[in-house]
C-alpha cells in the first residue's frame, strides 16, 4: 500500500492546522457562513438535513486494517456509531459537530486520511477497481496509476477552481468494475504497441440530469505521458467549461455540444505543447518508486485446489451460496477475493457499525494481507485471501452480520442517502431499497433470479447511479408526494448503457410491486442463462411496460 | 435555503441549523432557539411571515445558527407539524433509523 512521504505527510498536517483555524475563526464570528462554506467544503464538510456530515477521502478505496480501525473510532467517538461507504469508495459520518471536526481530521491524518478533495469543484479522489492487483488478467495495477494521479492533482493550483467537480476512475483492464464511462475522465489501462503499460483515456462521461457515456479521446496513450494527457484534457475543459450555468457545467456537456472528434482535436492541440513540458512528463524513476508501493504480497505457493474449502462447500449450502455470488477468482493459485455484502435485509446501503468496522479490520490484517477495499457499488472487498481460510473468515463475517450471499443479486443495490439526511434530496431512497430487498428475501428466489443491478437515487442528480441500473429508480417529489421512475437497461460495466424511462412514475406503495412484475416479466422471457440486462437488450422495454401499466 | 420555502405557504415557521453542532432548530416565541417544533412561533400571511424571518435571521449574525428559512406548517389537533416530508424528517430524524435524531430522545 502506499506510504506517505514527507511531503504528504506535510501537506496534511498543514491543512489541518489550516482547517482548525478556519473553524476557530468561524465560531468567533470573524468569518461569515459565506466566507466559511467553501473552505469547510474543501475539507469535505457539508451541512445536510439534521446536521454536518463529513466525507472522508479513501484514495482508490484502499483501507488498511488500521484505517479501518481509526474509522471505527471515529464513527464511536464522534459520531453516532456507524459511517456510510460510498460509490465514491468513501465515507461519510452523518453527525459530526462542527467543533470536534479538526480533532476527527487530526484522527484521520494519524493514519494518513484526509478528508481532502471530497467537495467543491476540483479534482476529486480517484476512484478504481476493487479488485485492483488481485484480478487476473490485469494489464497493471491501477493503483499505481491512480496514486499517480491523485499526487498530481492534490492541491492543483491550476485545477482548483474548475467550472464543477471533476472525477477520476481507473480500470486495470477490460473488465470495468469502476465505472469509468460515467467518470469525466475514465482510464482504461492497455498494452501500448511497444507492449507497455498504456492508456485508453475516455472523457465526458456522467450522470446527474444529463446523463453521457464518455467517449474515448485518447487511444494507447504511453505512461510518461499521462499527466501531460490529462492535464491537457482539463485546461481544455477549464477554457471552455460552461462557468454561466451550474447545470451546464460538467466537461460532459463541453463535449457533447462540441463533439467527440473536436474535443479530442483540441485536446491534442494542447496535448502537442503538453507532452513537450518535462514539468508534466512523468520521470520513469518515479514511476518505478510509486509501484514499489504496490507491490504484491508475499504470497505463499499453494495448490489452486483446496480440499478444506471443497469439503466446506459441499457440507454448508449458506456458505456455498456466499462463495457462488461473493468470491471471485484471484491471480494467483490457491488465493480468491472475498467480497463483503454492505447490504443486509433491512440494513442500510453502505452503512457500517463501529463494530463492523473494528471486525473488517482485524479479518483484513488476520485474512488479507491488511489490505481492505471500498467498493463503488458501497459494499468491501478483501483482495487476496487463501482459499482455505474463505470458511473461517465466512463464519467470522456472518457472526456480525456480514455474511450475506448477495453480490450483485437484486438486494444488492446502490442507494444514495435521499431524504432521510441529503439536504438535496426530493424522495426517500433508503425504504425503497429496504422494501425491495425484504421482498426479495428469497436467497433462493435471488440466485435464481441471478444478477440484477438495482441502483436508487433521491434526486436527479443521482448519487444512487439510477441511470446505469439495470433497474434504476429515480425519487421525485410532485406535490409533495414521493413518486418513484423506474428505467431499466442502464449498466456502468465495460459495456456501458443508460437506462430508459419505462413509463409513468409509481407511489411508494406500488414501486416494490413494479419491480416484481419488472422481474417476473424477465424470468418468463429470459432465455438458458440470460442475465436480467442481456434479455433487456434482447427484448426492449415494451414487453415490460405492456405489464407494467396493463389497465383493467 | 430558500427554495425549501413554499411560496404559496399562509402558516409558517423558521427553521435552520445551529452553527456549533448542525442540530435542527426552530425560532420560538421568546425569540431564541429550541429542538423542538412545538415552541416555534408561527405567523400566517406574507407579511407576517416576512417579519417573523427578519425577526430571526440576526440569529445568523449573532452566531446561533445557519442558513434559517421559513416553511409550511399546519395545526393538526392542536400540534404543529410540518406540512412537507422534508420537514417532518427533519424534525424527527431519518425514516430508517428510529433510534437517531431528535425521535430518538423523544422515544
Amino acid at each position: 500500500m502506499y506510504r506517505y512521504d514527507e511531503f504528504d505527510h506535510t501537506l496534511v498536517r498543514e491543512r489541518v492546522a489550516q482547517f482548525s483555524g478556519q473553524v476557530k475563526r468561524r465560531l468567533a464570528g470573524e468569518m461569515t457562513e459565506d466566507q466559511f462554506k467553501p473552505l469547510r467544503l474543501m475539507n469535505g464538510l457539508y451541512l445536510q438535513l439534521h446536521a454536518y456530515m463529513l466525507r472522508v477521502a479513501v484514495p482508490y478505496g484502499t483501507l488498511s486494517g488500521k484505517q479501518m480501525h481509526m474509522l471505527a473510532h471515529i464513527a464511536r467517538k464522534y459520531d453516532k456509531g456507524y459511517g456510510h461507504f460510498t460509490t465514491r469508495q468513501n465515507i461519510q459520518y452523518n453527525w459530526p459537530k462542527l467543533d470536534e471536526v479538526p480533532a476527527i481530521l487530526e484522527d484521520l491524518a494519524s493514519v494518513e486520511m484526509h478528508a481532502i478533495q471530497t467537495s467543491g469543484n476540483c479534482i476529486r479522489n480517484v476512484t478504481s477497481d476493487q479488485y485492483a492487483g488481485a484480478a487476473a488478467g490485469e494489464i497493471d495495477d491501477p493503483r499505481i496509476w491512480s496514486e499517480i494521479i491523485r499526487q498530481w492533482s492534490t492541491f492543483h493550483p491550476e485545477f482548483t477552481y474548475l467550472p464543477r467537480k471533476f472525477k477520476f476512475a481507473v480500470a486495470g483492464m477490460r473488465e470495468d468494475r469502476a465505472a469509468i464511462r460515467f467518470h469525466d475522465i475514465g482510464i482504461e489501462l492497455v498494452k501500448g504497441v511497444d507492449g507497455k503499460v498504456a492508456f485508453d483515456i475516455y472523457a465526458g462521461g456522467g450522470q446527474g440530469r444529463t446523463p453521457m457515456i464518455a467517449p474515448l479521446i485518447g487511444t494507447a496513450v504511453p505512461a510518461d505521458d499521462l499527466i501531460a494527457y490529462v492535464e491537457s484534457i482539463l485546461r481544455v475543459y477549464n477554457m471552455n467549461g460552461r462557468r454561466d450555468n451550474l447545470y451546464k457545467a460538467r466537461i460532459k456537456i463541453l463535449v457533447h455540444a462540441i463533439g467527440a472528434e473536436e474535443m479530442k482535436r483540441q485536446v491534442e492541440e494542447e496535448f502537442s505543447h503538453a507532452k513537450n513540458d518535462p514539468n508534466l512528463t512523468l520521470p520513469a524513476a518515479e514511476i518505478a518508486r510509486i509501484r514499489t508501493y504496490f507491490e504484491a504480497p508475499a504470497f505463499e505457493t499453494l495448490p489452486d485446489i483446496s480440499d478444506a474449502f471443497e469439503k466446506e462447500k459441499t457440507e454448508n449450502k449458506r456458505f456455498a451460496d456466499w462463495v457462488h455470488t461473493n468470491v471471485a477468482t484471484h491471480k494467483m493459485p490457491g488465493y480468491a477475493i472475498a467480497n463483503i455484502s454492505l447490504k443486509p435485509i433491512g440494513g442500510v446501503a453502505g452503512d457500517a457499525s463501529a463494530d463492523q468496522m473494528d471486525v473488517v479490520a482485524d479479518l483484513t490484517n488476520e485474512f488479507s494481507f491488511d489490505e481492505v477495499r471500498v467498493t463503488h457499488e458501497q459494499n468491501l472487498t478483501l483482495p487476496h485471501v487463501r482459499k482455505q481460510d474463505l470458511f473461517t473468515l465466512w463464519q467470522k463475517l456472518d457472526a456480525t452480520s456480514l455474511g450475506d450471499a448477495n453480490l450483485a443479486l437484486i438486494t444488492d443495490h446502490i442507494v444514495c442517502p435521499g431524504l432521510d439526511y441529503c439536504a438535496l434530496a426530493n424522495a426517500r431512497s433508503i425504504p425503497i431499497s429496504q422494501e425491495i430487498a425484504e421482498r426479495f428475501e428469497d436467497l433462493d428466489r435471488q440466485h435464481n433470479i441471478g444478477e440484477l443491478k438495482i441502483k436508487i437515487s433521491g434526486c436527479i442528480n443521482a448519487c444512487g447511479h439510477h441511470h446505469a441500473g439495470h433497474i434504476g429508480i429515480l425519487g421525485v417529489d410532485k406535490k409533495g408526494t414521493e413518486f418513484y421512475q423506474v428505467s431499466l437497461g442502464g449498466s456502468a460495466d465495460e459495456t456501458p448503457s443508460v437506462g430508459e424511462i419505462v413509463g409513468p412514475a409509481f407511489t411508494e406503495d406500488k414501486i416494490a410491486d413494479a419491480i416484481e412484475t419488472i422481474v417476473e416479466t424477465y424470468l418468463g422471457v429470459r432465455i438458458g442463462g440470460e442475465r436480467f440486462l442481456d434479455t433487456y437488450r434482447r427484448i426492449g422495454k415494451e414487453p415490460f411496460k405492456e405489464k407494467l401499466y396493463v389497465t383493467n | 435555503m430558500a427554495q425549501h420555502t413554499n411560496k404559496r405557504a399562509t402558516t409558517q415557521a423558521v427553521t435552520a441549523n445551529r452553527l456549533i453542532d448542525g442540530e435542527v432548530v426552530y425560532f420560538t416565541k421568546a425569540g431564541d432557539w429550541s429542538e423542538k417544533l412545538t415552541d416555534a412561533v408561527v405567523a400566517d400571511g406574507k407579511e407576517d411571515c416576512a417579519a417573523l424571518f427578519a425577526h430571526a435571521e440576526p440569529a445568523v449574525a449573532a452566531l446561533l445558527v445557519v442558513e434559517p428559512y421559513l416553511f409550511e406548517v399546519a395545526d393538526e389537533d392542536g400540534t404543529l407539524v410540518p406540512a412537507s416530508v422534508r420537514e417532518k424528517i427533519r424534525m424527527a430524524g431519518p425514516t430508517i433509523r428510529l433510534d437517531l435524531g431528535k425521535q430518538a430522545v423523544s422515544a
